[in-house]
């Protein structure tokens, strides 16, 4: 058990996941105060909400005046369409991370990729048959339009030395007053009734993502598509690409020291481009896999309020440590609290902005996930002697000694 | 011309209270990029005071209800209780980047990301719908200043009607807090102290100063400040509503203290300047540069050809697009305090 603890990735999971239990603490706790403050509410109200953000996901509604809990296929199939953006995003963050840069700007890139699969996908006229071309298209569309937006903030940054996160908060809103004009003129509002705000389906024009059979795993969710799978193929095609590859390695190392980089030979600011380019081709996809589904609206006038997606998009990187495996996990926890946010406005006087206030809590405490492993490992301190002579014995028959504790000096410069 | 001063000075006001917050943060060491959701914050608190105590009457319970004078007592109040809380707030920011050696530039996106999440979620609970207006009435009738209210009714030149009619008394005495706090950073002993230990704490350490203290205090104050530049926002052009929302504000606002070059003459200067893009913004339609009563700006949005161009949702990018512009003339030559967003570490040299 004490040498389970001392393993790096063990300790980064028990981080994340206490993490994970404080932030959904921290909510029923703002739920129970807010609860037991307001008259209307009460104690009862706070109870439901309570049970609804640890088990939305299972929420079967009320039955007699009271909540029951199940297992629910309409619920899982929405979750797994809901996590797609924000795994991508999260994928986002997490290469430009991997690669020394903080991605605030993956909202900028997913506007981009929304902007053009939606234009893409609603001005090419289609047919029934050639409709899946159009799709292809529009996906590309949406993945090089998020790529050139990350590319036109990494070469800010890279060409014109402006701090990435400012460039990337600047871009943000660029693009959002950029995508409300395109779509002010594009023709492309849904006329439907009083719904002025938003854009049409994609299934206005026939096109929509294979459900790839699983509307049939879970039936009653009118979402569910096979952007889940495509979006864990990129996920795994990511991880791929940043540990096995050597073009992952230099992007990797020019994050680590960018002159050191420059020194061995690595063009240091090619590889910024092309980590912010990827990034947010992925954010772009995303935005894409989003829109493409045919089930959801878009509201363009997107200069009031930047997207979501790309604020929790750095949850889900951060709190999978930022590794795209990892981020298919925390990206479906996190679409799960967005369901039980649902649920919660649904079902009681509360809203669902709690659990943004969750995710939010979630993101704070991961700034020092560093510190919290630490001190898991202070846990593990005892028998230290005990397992020192057991590796210098490991070490002497040929093996690799154990990481050695960290330090305080190692954390120092972020 | 009157409208366009008056109008760049209400959106320069809070970007420049708020750059002075980003500066006492940075100048003692610590990046605080969650200015915007301080500043949510801190609107929210204002707006929900201002609202409480119209609710529950407490305007009524002052000897001279009505009279324009209490009224401008309560706005101080709704800005001093707004920088309190904002104050609290950034007491997060402080304790996970002095006290637990954070990432500041992820401590301080999560509070970009939990200062909505918490407005709305006690918006919607508190007023059950996405804004939080006042109880009744609205900002300028309750708040705003008229030159009629100063027996200046009849006077009618060009300061008097800038500076005096139509204004409200949180832009004025948000200058004066910015003089103050100016001098309190640049010319006394405890702001000399607080900057060495954003240039180099081991240094100020070892001449016996407090590096966790100096840095509390720059975060406190930073706090303090866009808290209540939050609330002057949100009073000034927003007509005190909270809606989880300051339109980048805060972000803006860091953008303006890189481009004063972390001095506060030259915040001024580019406070206005931002503030003249914002204002074009929000008031194209209604600006008259040169008096003769042709509002330029708005005619050319309606022309068939300049109007594909010049139309307001350039004007909305105008100040990020300048921001962007700025940066890449400012960022070879920038001086930014040498320790910021690197922790404290006693051991370190």
């Amino acid at each position: 058990m004490k040498y389970f603890l001392k393993k790096d990735g063990v300790r980064t999971a028990i981080a994340t996941l206490l993490s994970i239990i404080i932030g959904l603490i921290a909510g029923a706790v703002i739920i129970l105060i807010v609860g037991l403050a307001d008259k209307n509410l009460g104690i009862k109200e706070a109870w439901k909400g309570i049970r609804l953000i640890f088990l939305g996901l299972f929420s079967n509604g009320y039955q007699n005046g009271r909540l029951v809990f199940g297992f629910n296929s309409t619920n899982i199939g929405d979750m797994l369409f809901r996590a797609v953006p924000i795994i991508m995003t999260g994928l986002s963050v997490s290469l430009a991370y991997k690669t020394g840069l903080f991605n605030i700007g993956a909202s900028g890139q997913y506007l981009a990729g929304t902007t053009a699969a939606l234009f893409i996908a609603l001005k090419v006229p289609t047919t029934p048959q050639t409709a899946w071309l159009v799709w292809i298209l529009a996906f590309l569309g949406g993945v090089l339009a998020g790529a050139l937006w990350g590319a036109i903030t990494a070469m800010l940054k890279a060409f014109l030395n402006i701090n990435e996160v400012l460039a990337c908060i600047m871009t943000n809103w660029l693009a959002a007053n950029i995508v409300t004009w395109l779509f002010e003129g594009s023709g492309l509002q849904c006329t439907d009734g009083n719904k002025q705000q938003v854009i049409w389906k994609t299934m206005h024009n026939g096109v929509g993502t294979w459900r790839m059979g699983l509307d049939k795993l879970f039936p009653g969710s009118q979402q569910v598509n096979g952007g889940i799978i495509i979006a864990i193929i990129i996920a795994i095609v990511v991880y791929i690409i940043l540990t096995k590859t050597t073009f992952g390695f230099e992007l990797k190392a020019c994050g680590a020291n960018r002159h050191s980089a420059r020194y061995a030979g690595i063009k240091d600011k090619r590889s910024i481009v092309l980590s912010m380019a990827l990034a947010g081709a992925l954010a772009g996809a995303g935005a894409a896999l989003y829109y493409l589904s045919g089930t959801t609206e878009f509201h363009w006038q997107t200069y009031l309020k930047l997207p979501g997606e790309g604020f929790t998009g750095i949850a889900v990187a951060l709190l999978g440590a930022c590794n795209p495996i990892g981020n298919i996990f925390t990206g479906m926890f996190l679409s799960t609290l967005d369901v039980a946010g649902t649920k919660l406005s649904f079902l009681t006087e509360y809203n669902e902005y709690i659990t943004d206030v969750i995710i939010a809590v979630i993101v704070y405490l991961s700034a020092f996930s560093l510190l919290i492993k630490m001190w898991i490992g202070k846990l593990s301190k005892a028998g230290e002697e005990k397992r020192e002579r057991k590796a210098t014995a490991a070490a002497a028959a040929g093996n690799k000694a154990p990481v050695p504790p960290m330090t305080e000096g190692k954390e120092g410069k972020a | 011309m009157s409208y366009l001063i008056q109008q760049t000075l209400i959106y320069a006001v809070p970007l420049m209270i708020v750059a002075l917050a980003g500066v006492f943060a940075e100048r003692s060491g610590i990046i605080n990029l969650a200015l915007e959701g301080i500043m949510i914050f801190g609107a929210f608190i204002g707006v929900l005071f201002v609202h409480l105590c119209q609710k529950y009457g407490v305007f009524q319970l002052l000897p001279n209800f009505g009279n324009w004078g209490t009224m401008q007592l309560f706005e101080l109040l709704g800005m001093l209780i707004s920088a309190l809380l904002g104050s609290v707030f950034a007491l997060l920011l402080a304790f996970a980047a002095i006290h637990l050696k954070a990432d500041q530039t992820i401590t301080g996106t999560s509070l970009n990301m939990l200062a909505p999440a918490l407005v709305l979620f006690f918006v919607r609970i508190i007023a059950n719908q996405e804004e939080l207006r006042l109880y009744k009435g609205d900002a300028a009738e309750w708040f705003m200043i008229k030159k009629g209210m100063l027996g200046l009714g009849n006077a009618d030149n060009f300061l008097v009607n800038t500076f005096l009619n139509k204004v409200y008394i949180a832009t004025f005495v948000c200058i004066l807090v910015f003089v103050l706090c100016s001098i309190l950073l640049y010319k006394t002993r405890f702001g000399l102290r607080l900057r060495s230990c954003g240039e180099n704490p081991q240094a100020a350490a070892s001449l016996g100063i407090n590096v966790f203290k100096m840095r509390y205090s720059g975060v406190l104050i930073s706090g303090a400040l866009a808290g209540m530049g939050g609330f002057v926002y949100a009073l000034t052009t927003s007509n005190c509503m909270s809606n989880g929302d300051v339109a980048g504000f805060g972000f803006l606002a860091l953008a303006v203290m890189i481009f004063g070059n972390w001095k506060p003459l030259n915040i001024v200067l580019a406070a206005l300047l931002f503030g003249l893009f914002k204002c074009l913004a929000a008031g194209y339609s209604s600006i008259d540069i040169n008096g003769d009563g042709v509002k330029l700006l708005f005619e050319l949005s309606k022309h068939p050809t300049w109007g594909k161009v010049l139309n307001p949702n350039l004007y909305r990018m105008l100040p990020y697009l300048i921001s962007i512009l700025v940066l890449t003339f400012t960022s070879k030559k920038s001086r930014a305090p040498k320790a910021e967003g690197i922790p404290y570490d006693k051991g370190m040299r």
